[in-house]
This record gives C-alpha cells, structure tokens and sequence, in this order.
C-alpha cells in the first residue's frame, strides 16, 4: 500500500517536473522578447521629436544644447571605423593561431597554447581598457606626436586583441574538421605543407572563417568599456585613424547617468542600444545561417 | 630548374611557418605584458589594509572592501538566478524537448542572447528592473542583469556536458524503474556535474568583470556604508577601477589604488576561470 503511494507520488513528481522544465525551457526565447519590448517602450518615443532620417543621418549631437541636436551619424561611424579597422588587425593574426593550434603545433604546445588564448578572453574589457589608458596611449601620443593617445587607432588594437580568441577558435574548429583525405590528396600531389594549408585547408575551411569573423564583428561592435576608457569620447566624424571618436556603446555608458528618466536624451539612448541589439541580432543570424551551410557542404 | 622551383616553395613555406608561430607568441606574449605589468605596478598597493578597509579622504586613501564585497555580492547573486534557470533549460533541450524544431528555435535564441552587448543588457536592467519593478539601483537588480547575461554560458556547457553522458546511463536506469525525474537527478546531471561546474565558474569569472551591466543598475561611485539589504546600492571592482581612473580630481594620485585594485579583479577572474579549465580537463580526461 505504501509502495503504491510512493510509485503515484513519483509520478506526480515526474509529470510536474515535466512540465515545469517545458516552461523554463522558453525562458531564453521570453527574455529576447522582454528585452526587445523594454528597449522600444523606452526608445520609440524619441520619433516623437525627431524623424527615423534625422536620428540616423544628422551629422549633429549635442544632446544637452538648446534646443538639442540628436544625430548619431557620427557615432554610427566611429563604431563601424573602430570595428573595420580592429577587424583588419584581428583577421591575420587569429587566423596564424588557428592554423598554429590546429596543424603545425605538437599536442603538448596545443595543450598550453588554447587555454592560454582563451585566458585572453576571460580578462575583463575594463583591465584591457585601463591598460590602454595607462600604457598604450602615452606611447602612441609620443611616438606619433599626437594630440591625444585615446583615439580611433588605440581602441581598434585594444579591440583586436579581445577579438581575437573568438575568431581564432571558431576558425580553429573548422579547420580542423576538414576531411583527412583531402589533405593526403594534396601531399600524394606533391605539395608541401604551406601549400596544403593555403590551397586545400583554407578554402575548404572559408565559410567557418567566415562565421568566426563575422560573430567577431558582432562582439566588437557591442564591446563598451575599451571604447568608453580608450577611444577619446569625441562625437565627431573621424578624418584619420587617430581621431578622439565615440562610438554607439560608449555613448550610452558616458550619457546615460546624466539623462533624465522620461527625457528626449534618455529616448535616444534607447533608441541607440535599439539599433545595437538588432545589429548583433542580424550579424548572429547571418552566423548561423553560414554555420548550417557549411555542415550541408561537409556532409 | 624544378629544383630552384622546390627549394623556392620550401622557402615560402618557411617564411609563413615562421610568420604563423610569431604571430601566435606575440599575442601571448602581450597577455603576458599586460599582466605582467599591472602586477608590477601595483603589488606594492596590496595589504591587509587595502583589501580589507574601507576608503579614507575621497577615496584617495584606505582600502577597497566595499568594492570587493559588492563584487562577491554581484557573483553570489547572478549565479543564484543563472545557474538554476540556465541548467533547467539545458535538461529541458537535451532530456525532453521531442521537436527538432522548438530546439532549433530555443538554440537559436541562446545564441542571440549571447550576442547581445553588455551595455544594452544594462539598459534592459535599468528600464526593467530598477524602474518598471522598482528595485532601484540595487544588489538584486544587478543581480537579475547579470544572471541573464551569464544564462547563454550556463545553458551551453551544461547541454554540451549532458549529452556527453551515454544513453546506457540513462536506459539502466530506467529499466530499474526510476521515473524520468529520478533518472535526471540521479544519474545523467550527477555525470555531467564537472561539465557543468565548468560553465558555472566560466559565468561567475564572467559576472566578476563585466562593468557596462551593472554601471546604471547596481554600482555607485561611492557608498559610505556597507551593504545591509538586496535594496542597497554597492561599489563594485570593475567599475570602481573604471571611475577612479577616468573622472575625479585625483585620478594621478591614485593610480596605485587603480592598480591594486586591477590586481585582485584579475585575480578573482582568473582563480574562477582556472578552477573551470581545470574542471573541463579533468572531465575530458576521465571520459577518454
């Protein structure tokens, strides 16, 4: 009798564990969409003031003049200056460690060299941040006899050093999935080494580079503190790589104490991490779709 | 004429071989220079005082515990909320869910979510948490903030970690007559326990360090009093260095305690990261 009771007992258990883990296995899915709703219900009323055209290309922000001016175009493109040009530096340099992790290391150099490039991505952006206000800048501004060290260039290389354990590992898995044979077929031809490695392993591997540069762009796009701490905060368009900018992040994390709750400033904040989550959105989309394609290739 | 032609691509592939293995030291090497160089500059700012007083005269003097404690506060809380929500969904995609579909969706969502930047994570918690649920800038509001941020991590290495558990685990123990809970608790997630602790102690590393989360919803420049509830406002190590080396008056008199403080941040990420390697090594190691 008490065994039964325990046996229904058990089952209820079961049933309502079922069904419990069946709710909070949306929650990620309930988050995106509570996240996207709180932004819009905090940056839509900005279009009230000022059209979607102004906002996105005026040349002008001086949000706290009178009457202010909100145009992010500058910000806008100190975010995609600083991103191109961290992305440039980044590229050959995770490329030459995954190519280094995957084909030419010994598996006791792999064993320490992986972990130690992913400890790169475990230092928090404020340290990187610091370290470039407190070494890189001086340095720069003396040997290029600038103005200032925080600018354009200073948060790019910040910036290509975080990136650079995302790219590098992802690019690091898709090459070494290419199939053993197509290598063999390239030595039994008489290529060497670095030929195989440029002509069959590369290519064969581009869609995954694709996808490792391409969630890299999103991860730099949205990094915030390198950029705060190292860029030099001006909101103008820049005209060399060693401009003081203020990209679309650091904008928001310098304003918005200053903004008050309810004010056209506080909506245009908003309305710019708006934009910044759907452009990490589109890029990780884009990811994922290059991802799907590439395992339909090697299957 | 082929041999110059072999000897030419021999050099070639020299030449990259070199440029490969420099460019990969070179960016160890600067790791090694950054830390290498906080540490040195700031060593001599560590004692028992600085770590375990309160700051004097503007913050200029004294020590950081405020900022130590609102950090460990920060951790304690976002794993409170990451770990349980996180490990859930992560049974709930490997052990239950039966659409290929509805994974592919919750996934796709995940990686979205992991995608999103820390300072837009920070305007939900301000708008969400210490507005519209009325925490205020408060030890639980950036809590909740920086839970979420860390779920993507958590649910990742737990899926990774259960699937690794073989389905001869499972079916034993349900030819036993264990009901499918039991089997969950008792079986696959005790398996995966190590692949597990990975993730959680990569997300606690992570929770320790991001600053853009918590500026407008747990962290102040200054608070004279130690916390006393989740309602209270805290200092916290991140931003703490973040202030004190871009605003004030004293930011040049106080590069010792920006340093120092620099120290024990990048101590406390890297003790959680290293126990997480080690963790994932010793899981990999067990199963082959």
């Amino acid at each position: 009798m008490s065994n039964k009771n325990l046996l229904t007992r058990n089952l209820l258990y079961d049933k309502i564990a079922e069904k419990a883990f069946y709710i909070i296995g949306f929650s990620c899915i309930f988050i995106l969409f509570l996240i996207t709703f709180f932004l819009f219900k905090e940056g839509l009323p900005i279009f009230g003031e000022i059209g979607v055209i102004d906002f996105i290309f005026g040349k002008d922000w001086y949000p706290t003049s009178e009457p202010p001016h909100f145009g992010i175009a500058p910000l806008i493109i100190a975010s995609v200056f600083v991103t191109l040009l961290a992305i440039i530096i980044a590229i050959p340099i995770s490329l030459a460690i995954a190519i280094y992790m995957s084909e030419l290391a010994t598996p006791l150099v792999r064993e320490i060299v992986k972990p130690t490039i992913e400890l790169i991505a475990s230092i928090p952006s404020v340290i990187i941040g610091f370290f470039g206000m407190v070494v890189v800048a001086p340095l720069l501004q003396e040997y290029f006899d600038l103005d200032t060290g925080l600018n354009l260039f200073n948060g790019a290389l910040m910036l290509a050093f975080m990136v650079i354990p995302t790219i590098a590992s992802i690019a690091e898995d898709s090459i070494s999935s290419v199939p053993l044979s197509l290598k063999e077929a390239s030595y039994a031809l008489g290529s060497n080494k670095w030929q195989t490695i440029f002509f069959i392993i590369l290519p064969a591997s581009l869609s995954g580079i694709w996808t490792a540069i391409i969630l890299g762009i999103s991860r730099v796009i949205g990094e915030t503190m390198v950029v705060l701490m190292v860029c030099g905060g001006a909101a103008i368009i820049p005209t060399s790589i060693f401009t003081p900018i203020r990209p679309l992040t650091s904008n928001i994390a310098a304003e918005m104490a200053e903004a008050a709750v309810g004010d056209s400033h506080y909506y245009a904040l908003f309305m710019i991490a708006v934009i910044l989550f759907f452009l990490t959105f589109g890029f990780n989309i884009l990811a994922h779709y290059l991802t799907n394609k590439y395992k339909f290739k090697t299957n | 004429m082929n041999i110059s032609k072999s000897i030419k691509t021999d050099l070639i592939e020299k030449i990259m071989f070199f440029v490969i293995k420099f460019l990969s030291y070179l960016v160890i090497l600067f790791l090694l220079f950054i830390l290498v160089f906080i540490f040195q500059k700031g060593i001599s700012a560590i004692s028992w005082d600085f770590l375990f007083k309160m700051p004097k005269n503007e913050m200029t003097e004294g020590g950081i515990l405020p900022a130590i404690l609102g950090t460990i506060y920060l951790i304690i809380g976002s794993a409170l909320i990451s770990i349980p929500i996180g490990v859930s969904t992560a049974i709930y995609l490997t052990e239950y869910a039966k659409s290929q579909r509805v994974v592919k969706i919750i996934r796709l969502g995940i990686n979205n979510l992991a995608g999103v930047p820390s300072v837009v994570f920070g305007l939900f918690g301000l708008s969400l948490f210490v507005f519209f649920l009325d925490f205020g800038t408060s030890i639980l509001a950036g809590s909740l903030t920086l839970g979420i941020l860390n779920l993507p991590i958590i649910i990742r290495a737990t899926e990774e970690s259960l699937q690794i558990v073989p389905h001869s685990f499972r079916e034993a123990s349900l030819a036993l007559g264990a009901t499918k809970l039991q089997t969950i608790m008792k079986i696959t997630v005790p398996n995966a326990l190590p692949g597990i602790l990975t993730g959680v102690m990569l997300s606690l590393g992570r929770a320790a360090g991001e600053t853009a989360p918590i500026m407008f919803t747990a962290a102040v420049f200054y608070t004279p009093d130690l916390p006393t509830s989740i309602y209270s406002e805290i200092m916290a190590l991140p931003y703490h260095i973040y202030v004190m080396a871009t605003s004030g008056v004293h930011i040049q008199e106080t590069r010792g305690i920006q340093y120092g403080s620099a120290i024990v941040l990048i101590f406390l990420v890297l003790l959680f990261n290293s126990i997480g390697l080690y963790l994932r090594y010793k899981f990999k190691k067990r199963l082959s």
